[in-house]
């Protein structure tokens, strides 16, 4: 008994229980505010489902040794484009969803090529340069959402008529698809279940892929290229699959977020979509050389759950917004916390 | 008679058990060339690095025996404290500030300074150079050694040949040498640059300078040494005066062994002529283990025995041959062309390699042992597949394999699912063979497998060769240990510098060996 309790000690690591046992103590304390708990859970089942696809998407280039996908923008930009057209034609529920998915993604394997070109002649240095491409990518297209020939009135600035609005509302298209789709409420909780749904495919469908000869290349490739080289495997090949996989997906995950947020947010809307999904996948105790998927679920629950909760519970104890900073603390903490240890996975 | 610059008397060191020195002595009198010779691994490096105080002898538990420098007993423990007791060393890769001028170099941080108002104020460290009198010295240093060049040239792009020289430079400038150890300054010098060189190290020695000389060409021993000794083992076989050797007699005294004929393992196969792999004019660039143009025939079902010295390509022919390295030249294997620079298509002609780099090349770490087994052949061979278009892997057969290669090739283990990092050296190098042998393949690269492994995984690691060699695997086995390859190889073939020197039988006399290694012709050696 004692020997299991040890391993499962080991699989979670120390820091992933302290920060459930402080989430617990967070509900414990909410328990005794007139705060519902049950609404609490709700909101972050909501925020799991909406961050997930977004923290997974960090596995396929850790794994293929290009490390955190800092560069997460280049694939959201494809998701509200995606977004953006399916809304400009007016399609509403599971047509809109689909019809943007269907753009974002051969979009997003476009992007991923290229950005993967780029990252691929500066080895070494990939989550730096990331960072800058994601944050220059989201400037440059500050020009095109400006420029874009999107004619629908609802979603152009009413006066003037030209360029696309700050935020846009999905309510009258897709919003909240996946969110509502069979979803039920229990003991005061609401269930998203077509969120959930989506987000376990998808995981499913990540996790297969780690099981496939093309998977088992991209992590050898990751974890000793030297090894792959003398194997007959191309690295080139192998991190470009990771890098375009973690565009994707990211793509995926911007339209699943809009729709469960309800807006489309441009300009500088995307700036900072890594830095959650980074801390998440840290969270989750993966590190900047492996990461699994396991490691993307469990960062997203307690990372998103812990925001959720804290929030509204800290405001109750304490006057004024510290939950906000609080939050910043947290993820911005945890990503300083990674990137200064290289070992990880099991020593984490 | 005069008190000698360095006496070292009944050195010994062990490192983590291992014992790399056996109660070495070593004298050097004033005014003298010493040439210490031996084979790689014999003690000469750890010998210099405890006569310079090197950190990695302290951090080990220092040494035993005593040290004296002018008969004055001393133990350095770092080699600030050597370099003030009068001893200067040349090493083998070149410690020069490429962007700094020559006179830069030969003063650093042993710069020449005068005072100024600042310095007066915030201490020394602001003093202003005195290039004037730092020209001077280096001037008289490069003059001492007949060096023509400009001392006011940048290092950047000199000559090779020229870096050496400014080396010595700085190392003659300090006041206080008294004993200068080069290590294998030669190997990167031409023969014109080589000759020019020993010319000086005798100008230095008559100079008072006693210089302490490691090198492998056993000529230059011969052309300029005063007294020579010989390591081997970590230990002393032979000290003497140069003339009582010949060459003969030190490359015989260096590589000797007592080579146990009875362990020689005794095989059911006799390898046929049948020329399986033809190499022709093959040049491989591997950084330290270049290979200029090599001819070589590997006859099928044979071992086939790749030795030589460290630094002389050796290596660099199964890294060439399967692609790691850039290389040029003609490879046919089974008659058909083998495209160069292509690993894949190495693998699929059916070679296999194990790497000399074990940890760097040979394996993934942080993966497992079922996967580190079976990783080559699944991505290579598409094995260990479920059938399907989606070509998920095989768990089930993957964790099979592997415990029967665990069983049969005796890896101590807690399971297949271990990580290699866990494994002790010659347990992975196990997980290497193993590999190589899930593979199947037809023929076998296998470079220094035994090297940093213990004796009892040594002796399985030899044996395991021999079995799939025995199924019919042609093997090319590349070691520095002389004494492995004649246990279990048909032919042995030297490489030196970059070229076949020759093949030589596994039961040829020491000394054949010893100077085909040292770069004499297979005639040289035939007529001795």
């Amino acid at each position: 008994m004692k020997e299991r309790l040890t391993a499962i000690y080991h699989t979670i690591g120390l820091p992933r229980l302290i920060i459930a046992g402080f989430l617990l103590l967070l509900l414990i304390i909410a328990s005794g505010t007139e705060l519902s708990v049950a609404g609490l859970l709700s909101d972050a089942l909501v925020r799991i489902g909406q961050n997930g696809i977004y923290v997974l998407a960090m596995v396929p280039s850790i794994q293929a040794g290009v490390g955190l996908n800092f560069g997460l923008p280049v694939g959201v930009i494809c998701g509200i484009v995606g977004a953006l057209v399916a809304m400009e034609f007016n399609l509403i529920g599971f047509t809109g969803l689909l019809t943007a998915l269907l753009l974002a993604i051969p979009l997003a394997v476009g992007a991923g090529f290229l950005y993967a070109l780029l990252l691929n002649r500066v080895a070494g240095q990939e989550m730096m340069v990331g960072t800058y491409v994601g944050f220059s990518v989201v400037a440059g297209m500050c020009i095109f959402w400006l420029l874009a020939p999107f004619r629908n009135p609802a979603m152009i600035w009413p006066v003037g008529g030209v360029g696309l609005r700050t935020t846009l509302t999905l309510a009258d298209t897709f919003g909240g698809t996946l969110n509502d789709f069979l979803q039920f409420e229990i003991f005061g909780l609401t269930v998203p279940t077509g969120l959930l749904l989506f987000y376990a495919l998808i995981v499913t469908l990540v996790w297969l892929f780690f099981k496939t000869k093309a998977g088992v290349a991209l992590e050898v490739v990751g974890r000793n290229p030297r090894f792959a080289a003398a194997s007959g495997l191309s690295l080139t090949k192998y991190r470009t699959l990771g890098i375009i996989m973690s565009t994707v997906l990211a793509a995926i995950g911007y339209v699943t977020y809009a729709q469960s947020f309800g807006f489309v947010q441009l300009y500088n809307g995307p700036l900072m979509t890594a830095f959650p999904a980074v801390a998440g996948v840290l969270i989750g105790g993966a590190s900047t050389r492996e990461a699994k998927v396991s490691h993307a679920i469990l960062g997203v629950i307690l990372f998103q759950t812990l925001l959720t909760v804290a929030m509204p519970v800290t405001n109750q104890l304490i006057e004024g917004n510290i939950s906000e900073i609080a939050r910043v603390i947290v993820s911005n903490g945890m990503i300083l916390y990674a990137l200064t240890r290289a070992t990880g996975g099991e020593q984490a | 008679m005069s008190v000698p610059v360095l006496e070292m008397r009944g050195i010994s060191k062990a490192f983590f058990g291992t014992q790399v020195l056996k109660d070495v002595n070593l004298t050097v009198e004033r005014g003298q060339i010493h040439c210490l010779v031996g084979e790689n691994g014999a003690g000469k490096s750890t010998l210099m690095n405890i006569l310079f105080g090197m950190p990695v002898i302290t951090n080990t538990g220092g040494y035993e025996g005593d040290l004296f420098i002018n008969g004055e007993k001393k133990s350095f423990d770092s080699p600030r404290a050597a370099i003030e007791a009068g001893i200067g060393m040349v090493h083998q890769e070149f410690m020069l500030l490429p962007g700094f001028t020559v006179t830069e170099n030969i003063k650093l941080n042993r710069e020449l300074t005068k005072a100024n108002p600042f310095s007066a104020i915030f201490g020394e460290k602001l003093e202003t150079l005195n290039r004037a009198q730092m020209a001077k010295d280096a001037r008289t240093a490069l003059d001492r050694l007949g060096m023509t060049i400009d001392e006011w040239a940048p290092v950047a792009g000199l000559p090779v040949g020229y870096l050496q020289f400014v080396e010595i430079a700085r190392e003659i400038d300090k006041e206080n040498l008294q004993l200068l150890v080069l290590d294998e300054p030669t190997a990167v010098l031409t023969e014109s640059e080589a000759e020019q060189f020993l010319e000086v190290i005798k100008r230095l020695a008559q100079s008072g300078i006693s210089i302490l000389f490691i090198t492998h060409r056993l000529d230059e021993v011969m052309a300029v040494a005063d007294r020579i000794t010989i390591l081997k083992d970590g230990e002393l076989v032979s000290t003497g005066p140069k003339e009582e050797y010949t060459i003969s007699q030190i490359a015989e005294l260096m590589v000797g062994r007592k080579v146990d004929t009875a362990s020689r393992r005794t095989r059911t196969r006799q390898p046929s002529d049948e020329v399986v792999l033809q190499i022709r004019g093959l040049r491989v660039n591997m950084p330290g283990e270049t290979l200029r143009g090599i001819d070589l025939d590997v006859r099928k079902g044979e071992i086939l025995g790749l030795g030589g010295l460290a630094g002389h390509g050796k290596v660099g022919l199964a890294n060439g041959i399967m692609g790691l390295y850039p290389s040029q030249g003609q490879v046919l294997y089974e008659g058909r062309e083998l495209p160069l620079n292509n690993t894949q298509a190495a693998l699929k002609a059916g070679l296999a390699f194990v790497s000399e780099d074990r940890r760097g090349v040979g394996l993934v770490l942080e993966d497992t042992i079922a996967n580190n087994i079976v990783l080559t052949s699944m991505q290579s061979q598409d094995r260990f597949l479920k059938p399907g278009f989606l070509k998920l892997k095989d768990e089930k057969k993957i964790l099979e394999h592997a415990r029967e290669f665990i069983d049969k090739f005796d890896i101590r283990c807690t399971g297949p699912d271990q990580i290699v990092r866990r494994l002790s050296g010659g347990n992975q190098q196990k997980v290497c063979l193993a590999r190589a042998f899930t593979q199947q393949p037809k023929l076998l690269f296998v470079s220094e497998p035994t090297r940093g492994i213990d004796v009892g995984a040594k002796s399985r690691v030899l044996e395991l060769i021999v079995e799939l060699n025995e199924m019919g695997v042609t093997v090319v086995f590349t070691s520095s240990e002389l004494a492995e390859l004649r246990s279990i190889a048909d032919r042995i073939a030297i490489v030196y510098e970059g070229r076949l020197a020759g093949f030589l039988p596994p039961d040829a006399p020491d000394v054949a060996f010893g100077l085909l290694m040292a770069g004499k012709s297979l005639e040289e050696v035939a007529a001795r």
